[in-house]
């Protein structure tokens, strides 16, 4: 690496540092560490047949997660700069990497600090007796429950119109919900204060939000486990199906997880170990955040599924005291006599004496494995699920308000790094004015940020946020990461960074490492790139739209995107990535005519062009 | 003479027994004592006939009665009690009580409730007869909202719920919804925008602080500063230019 390319620090402000390391791999794991590894990994987990699920998770880690995060966090340390000061200084060509990664930032962060405010949200109203969510509120006229509330649960109805108020479908915008203006209001406020004074703040806020989590998740486990049908859930969670490995689905949905759980592509890791010092073992720290994070999920599903068995088996037995008291009543039988243990007699018994009687009670069937096949993952999971679980618990506010405290911690210190990844290349391109302090900008960034997620809090914000999801945060992303890697193992080159790596850890990397970053990763990249493209293309572009008055209410209606909107879905797909070749193709021009581009690190100093050699005629 | 005295409400034939005056004693004391097993025969039929009478008006599915079923042991589990006649009798008086309430008069008692079809379950008919007039029942909606009316005393005399004390037909009123007057989750809200605000402004006051005694201690030791310029790029900082290969150090040659 040439000794004039380099750019150790800023000329006349240093950079800002991390106070310890304790801050720098706390801040990291924060990033990594989301609300994904909570409600997305057990989910995956249970369908893909539980323990087996473990394999093809692991293989993803180790084989594609761990390059990946050790290669991010050895250039952003060695090169010292945000994501696109780090890919102008690799190639001026894949310039445009680090573009698509603060664009892709930017969209991340809009869409995931909605879902912090709807946390927000769901934390303020849990200091309530009852919890609004368990019971329907009353109709004008006091004579009985919402109508809309009778027909599905409570806790949907709590969801879908009292928090979200959605529309029916996506042209119908409706109108801004004021409550969730306020609670968006709140967490960019929160976010910013955080971000007040950069890395200084934000190395002390991830002391708690980096460690709650795991605090929390701790006690739920304790008192998870001595609920009923904890133990079942648990076995339904990890009871190993063998032949879903076959799937191929399965071995791309476990790479998709890891990459994105890791967090990486975002420009945030790369920020936060540019402010390390360079003398720091970074293979270690990328080893530990990896594994940390995949202990995390694996943790993180304990809990989630026991109190998810503790739900069903709540639910498999009022089914059956429902058809118990039907039975009591009809046949006039003693109070109690028919328990849920001897129900299975007295109904055989009864079905043979008084079949008519019994058919006509229409009883339910309930099965305690259907309940536990009703399972969610993402905000259908802790909005509905979970919050249904918690009514049955006793003490319920404290256990909702732990729950949702946990979910805030998580996703604010994923939002550290999303907002890092936007922040970090706009100070490295200079793009801040000199007059500006670091706090009026950010706090422009938030408030801009702020402006443009509003239209999350329209009625059908949840609908562009499921787009926003689906198609920023997924296929930009693998695309970003395999142009880092190709850059990094094949045009920076494999020699020079072993030899960065050298400088920075003591020692060579391995052959493992080498061996992923040449062929393995790239590979694994490429065809999970492709296999989801394909995927994605063949399911139709449909949405579950919340309508009252659809007619199998309360089952969600299956609606087609219209034109408009799947044009918005491309378009987000493809800006980001655009950047790339665009990039690539302006320096292409800038180099073809021979003129002087900005970018001096290639440009041998021409010894007879003196510029700063004036000739003042002194005449 | 002696004289029966006939109930007021006896049948005609009891009252043309009065014996006429004039008649001989044997056949008088023979009307005394048929006068008084005619009383006790109608007192009788009247005792017995009076159940009989009101099991015709407590029928299952009567019009004018409501079924009731109690589930004691859903309610209360290790300390139900049990259900006997003495809890039958409760229930009747808390009815009579939820009459005298509603009607607002004192003339209601237990035997104007009359109680039927007992079943195990324990679930039974029950109609209410009116005070005045034992044949005539009060009708099904006047019994509903005296019940409506006194249904917490009622629950409680029992120690059950509107779920485990059943009156079949007879809604429970929904109970009002507390609304308090600022929803709690401002509340809450306020106190964490009002913290993270005052913290917001506190930090950046004092980052302004800081600046101001760093650009004060700079001033200081501007000179130094200044010094430290004019030396030029000394620890590998290009401060302004381009590090100029072409200017060397000629001092031999004549100076321009």
């Amino acid at each position: 690496m040439p000794e004039e390319g380099m750019e150790d620090s800023k000329g006349g402000e240093e950079r800002p540092k991390w106070n310890n390391k304790a801050e720098y791999l706390l801040t990291c794991i924060g990033f990594a560490v989301g609300v994904g590894n909570v409600w997305r990994f057990p989910y995956l987990c249970q369908i893909y047949g539980g323990g087996a699920f473990l394999i093809p998770y692991l293989i993803a880690l180790v084989f594609q997660g761990l390059p990946l995060l050790y290669l991010e966090l050895a250039i952003g340390q060695r090169l010292r700069m945000g994501s696109i000061g780090v890919w102008n200084s690799i190639s001026p060509y894949l310039g445009g990497v680090g573009v698509a990664s603060m664009l892709v930032s930017f969209c991340v962060s809009l869409f995931y600090n909605t879902i912090v405010a709807w946390v927000l949200w769901y934390l303020f109203n849990s200091f309530q007796e009852p919890l609004p969510w368990s019971q329907c509120p009353l109709n004008h006229n006091n004579t009985g429950y919402v109508e809309e509330c009778v027909e599905s649960t409570p806790v949907n109805y709590f969801w879908y119109r009292q928090t979200l108020n959605i529309t029916p479908n996506m042209e119908t915008s409706g109108s801004l919900q004021w409550w969730m203006v306020v609670s968006l209001a709140t967490a960019w406020s929160i976010v910013y204060i955080c971000f007040v004074r950069g890395i200084e703040t934000i190395g002390k806020a991830v002391y708690v939000t980096a460690t709650f989590p795991y605090l929390v998740l701790t006690i739920f486990l304790v008192r998870a486990l001595t609920l009923p049908g904890a133990y079942e859930g648990l076995i339904y969670l990890f009871t190993p199906d063998w032949e879903i490995l076959k799937n191929p689905q399965v071995w791309l949905d476990a790479a998709t997880q890891i990459f994105f759980s890791l967090s990486v592509a975002f420009g945030g890791l790369i920020s936060f170990s540019s402010y390390n010092s360079q003398k720091n073992n970074c293979e270690k720290d990328a080893v530990l955040v990896g594994v940390i994070n995949s202990a995390t999920s694996i943790y993180a599903s304990i809990p989630i599924f026991a109190i998810l068995g503790f739900k069903a088996h709540t639910n498999y037995v009022t089914c059956l005291n429902g058809n118990i008291l039907a039975l009591t009543n009809e046949f006039d039988i003693s109070d109690m006599n028919i328990t849920v243990e001897n129900y299975e007699q007295w109904f055989d018994s009864l079905n043979g004496t008084h079949p008519s009687r019994v058919s006509d009670l229409k009883l339910k069937t309930c099965d305690l494995q259907t309940f536990l096949d009703q399972s969610a993952s993402g905000t259908g999971l802790a909005f509905i699920v979970f919050t249904e679980a918690v009514i049955s618990m006793p003490g319920s506010q404290v256990w909702a308000v732990l729950f949702f405290i946990m979910l805030f911690s998580l996703g604010l210190s994923s939002m550290f790094g999303n907002l890092e990844g936007i922040l970090t290349p706009l100070h490295d391109l200079k793009l801040v004015p000199k007059w500006m302090p670091n706090e009026l900008f950010t706090a422009i960034i938030c408030l801009l940020l702020f402006l443009m997620a509003l239209i999350f809090c329209l009625g059908s914000g949840n609908y562009w946020l499921e787009i926003f999801n689906s198609y920023v945060g997924s296929v930009p992303f693998l695309i970003i990461a395999f142009f880092e890697i190709i850059a990094v193992a094949y045009i920076y080159g494999i020699g020079r960074f072993s030899d960065d790596l050298e400088f920075m850890t003591g020692h060579r990397p391995n052959i493992f490492w080498k061996v992923c970053w040449l062929v393995i990763s790239p590979l694994m990249l490429f065809v999970v790139l492709v296999a989801y493209v394909a995927v994605q293309a063949q399911t139709p572009p449909t949405y579950a739209a919340w309508n009252p008055d659809y007619v199998n209410f309360p089952n969600t209606e299956v609606l087609p995107y219209p034109d408009w909107v799947f044009a918005i879905c491309v378009l987000l797909s493809s800006v980001p990535v655009i950047s790339i070749p665009l990039v690539a193709i302006y320096r292409l021009i800038c180099c073809m005519s021979g003129r002087h581009s900005k970018d001096s690190l290639h440009n041998n100093p021409n010894p007879y062009a003196n510029e700063d050699y004036v000739v003042e005629l002194l005449l | 003479m002696p004289s029966l005295t006939v109930p007021p409400g006896a049948p005609p034939i009891l009252q043309s027994l009065t014996v006429p005056p004039g008649a001989p004693p044997i056949l008088q004391s023979l009307a005394v004592t048929l006068e008084r097993m005619l009383v006790r025969i109608l007192v009788l039929l009247y005792l017995a006939g009076a159940p009989a009478l009101a099991q015709t008006l407590c029928q299952p599915n009567a019009s004018n009665g409501y079924r009731v079923r109690i589930s004691i042991k859903t309610a209360l589990g290790n300390q139900a009690y049990e259900w006997n006649e003495n809890e039958m009798f409760l229930f009747r008086a808390t009815m009579a009580f939820a009459m005298r309430r509603y009607y607002k008069t004192e003339t209601y008692n237990v035997d104007n409730i009359i109680v039927c079809n007992q079943t195990r379950r324990v679930s039974f008919w029950f109609v209410v007869i009116s005070p005045e007039n034992p044949t005539m029942l009060i009708p099904k909606a006047d019994v509903e909202k005296a019940v409506s009316m006194s249904r917490h005393r009622i629950n409680n005399a029992f120690l059950l719920t509107d779920r485990t004390l059943e009156f079949l037909g007879i809604y429970p009123t929904l109970a009002e919804p507390v609304n308090p007057d600022t929803p709690p989750w401002l509340i809450v809200f306020g106190v964490v925008i009002g913290a993270v605000f005052a913290g917001i402004i506190a930090l950046l006051v004092s980052s302004l602080l800081q600046k101001r005694r760093k650009e004060k201690g700079m001033m200081e030791d501007g000179q130094d500063e200044e010094d430290r310029q004019m030396k030029g790029v000394e620890n590998g900082i290009n401060l302004d230019g381009i590090y100029n290969r072409g200017f060397t150090d000629d001092d031999r040659f004549t100076k321009l």
